[in-house]
């Protein structure tokens, strides 16, 4: 089922837009990373597919129904782990299990099946709080995964992660992403992950937010040694640019 | 001329002077012997002024004639029947109060309308002193059960009652939306998320004012009451029993430490995620 923003604009007060006039089409099974100078409103655009927030103006539509409010059909997981911290890690990935009329059986091994996806089966009876940064967030995205949703939603999900964990978390998330063929839209602020994972790249504009570049990326390799390669490199910087650009003149527009 | 080749430096005094951090800690054998000494000092002092016969008997009693009314009271089954009588009132009074006033705060920490409708009153009603409610107590319910019972609801409810909702209201924004995008509505939002995350704050809040309604219920059997602790008390104090008066003291601190103990052992349980 393809997402489709159509007119979609934003505006938490009247008369300053976050977002305007977003036009975009995401096909099934597509990788999308959103990258942006702050104030380019990334991470009310994944609101907006959320259903947290409503657009002020457009819609937007999940294989043709329209987005009223939050539902499972959309996953979600944010930077903080937000996990319930008095439940067990596999009561946690059951959470949104237990909201529709499944057995407890079918439950079960719904549960086990994404424990061994994200390769925390061993810590199933404990709690969140005992983990590390990097199994919550796995925890996390076991959650957000557990009704088969048509897309995933990351907003920055690894940036308050140490260098080498994100590393392990952006191959982790890949290697979902090609197991279950769901519809990925990651926002980050860390241009090099968006390169690497997207398949398609936006850039956002600030002031108000809007897509200033959408870019299709050709997979450079498997590894993370990619990351080094020349053609990686040119990519990045390319984006980079952009990015900068708009920060800088999102810093003048605040100044002016 | 102002040099601009160097920036203002303050010169430290020599040598820099040693910072001390203000939390400090001590062994574990050390915290015992003070929690020991906690208890054990004012003990001692009371025994060695009481034996001194600097202080008239009638006004301190010494410890063992403490005890002996003590044993006097609990062999003729009059404190156990006071004490019973009290915490009867307790049990009634605060049940009532948790039954009101934890519904309402969870209301007013989750429902945008509740916080600005009932904030406002109940802002200005726990200033008022629940004891000055006790006269107009008893002209509308009499001096019996009713009366004390109901000056322990207003003395805990409204305290209870924005105590709780600033602990709903401290659930994570986060936690709520994630909650949301996993198909949990409303009910199922306010039962298995708000008030899980809550429980061990509500916990909190109820030991904080389970204290109130103790020394509530004494206050209010000292003015108007045939039974109870603070009963026991006024009719000693006809006497002039001072010893009773000291043994009956004794055993509500006593009695408020075994409540306080027990909401801090359940506190502990249900809130391990917690800590």
């Amino acid at each position: 089922m393809s997402l489709r923003f159509e007119g979609v604009s934003m505006a938490y007060t009247p008369g300053a837009p976050v977002l305007t006039d977003i036009d975009l089409e995401i096909p099934p099974g597509e990788f999308v990373t959103v990258v942006g100078a702050s104030g380019s409103g990334k991470s009310t655009l994944l609101s907006l597919v959320a259903g947290l927030t409503r657009p002020t103006k457009g819609r937007i539509t999940l294989g043709g129904q329209a987005v009223e409010g939050p539902g499972p059909d959309r996953g979600m997981a944010f930077q903080s782990p937000s996990l319930y911290p008095w439940r067990t890690v596999e009561r946690n990935v059951a959470f949104g299990l237990e909201t529709r009329g499944i057995s407890r059986q079918a439950r079960r091994e719904r549960v086990a099946w994404l424990l061994d996806e994200v390769g925390l089966t061993e810590h199933a009876g404990k709690l969140p709080g005992s983990l590390s940064g990097g199994q919550q967030q796995r925890v996390s995205i076991a959650r957000a995964l557990a009704r088969s949703p048509e897309v995933l939603l990351l907003d920055e999900p690894f940036g308050a992660l140490d260098v080498q964990t994100k590393e392990d978390m952006q191959l982790f998330i890949r290697q979902i992403w090609r197991d279950l063929g769901t519809t990925v839209v990651m926002v980050t602020h860390d241009v090099e992950e968006a390169v690497f994972l997207g398949r398609r790249v936006l850039v956002l504009a600030s002031d108000p937010g809007r897509v200033a570049r959408d870019l299709r990326v050709e997979p450079f390799g498997e590894g993370l040694e990619v990351k080094r390669t020349a053609a990686f490199l040119a990519v990045r910087a390319q984006v980079e640019d952009l990015v900068r650009r708009e920060h800088r003149a999102h810093l003048a527009a605040a100044h002016a | 001329m102002v040099s601009v080749d160097s920036p203002p430096v303050e010169r430290a005094a020599s040598p820099a002077p040693r910072v001390k951090l203000l939390k400090t800690e001590v062994s574990r054998r050390t915290a015992w012997i003070l929690r020991v000494s906690s208890v054990a000092v004012p003990l001692v002092v009371w025994w060695a002024v009481s034996g001194s016969g600097i202080v008239p008997d009638r006004f301190l009693p010494a410890p063992p004639e403490v005890w002996a009314a003590f044993a006097e009271m609990a062999a003729s089954g009059d404190l156990q029947n006071d004490l019973l009588a009290s915490l009867g009132r307790i049990g009634a009074g605060f049940a009532l109060a948790v039954l009101i006033s934890v519904p309402l705060g969870f209301l007013m920490g989750t429902v945008g309308w509740a916080q600005p409708l009932f904030e406002p009153i109940i802002g200005i009603l726990r200033y008022l002193p629940a004891s000055a409610f006790i006269p107009l107590l008893i002209i509308w319910l009499g001096i019996g059960e009713t009366s004390k019972i109901a000056l322990l609801v207003l003395g805990v409810v409204f305290f209870n009652t924005l105590m709780t909702a600033d602990v709903v209201r401290q659930v994570p924004r986060r936690l709520l939306d994630v909650s949301a995008t996993l198909g949990a509505g409303r009910a199922r939002v306010a039962a298995r998320v708000v008030f899980p995350h809550s429980l061990p704050g509500i916990l909190d809040a109820l030991r904080v004012n389970a204290a109130v309604a103790y020394n509530l219920v004494v206050v209010a059997e000292l003015i108007a009451a045939t039974s109870g602790l603070g009963y026991r008390i006024t009719r000693a104090q006809r006497f002039l029993q001072t010893d009773k008066i000291f043994a009956i003291l004794i055993v509500i601190g006593l009695i408020g430490l075994t409540i306080d103990v027990t909401l801090r052992v359940l506190r502990a349980r249900v809130g391990r995620w917690s800590a």
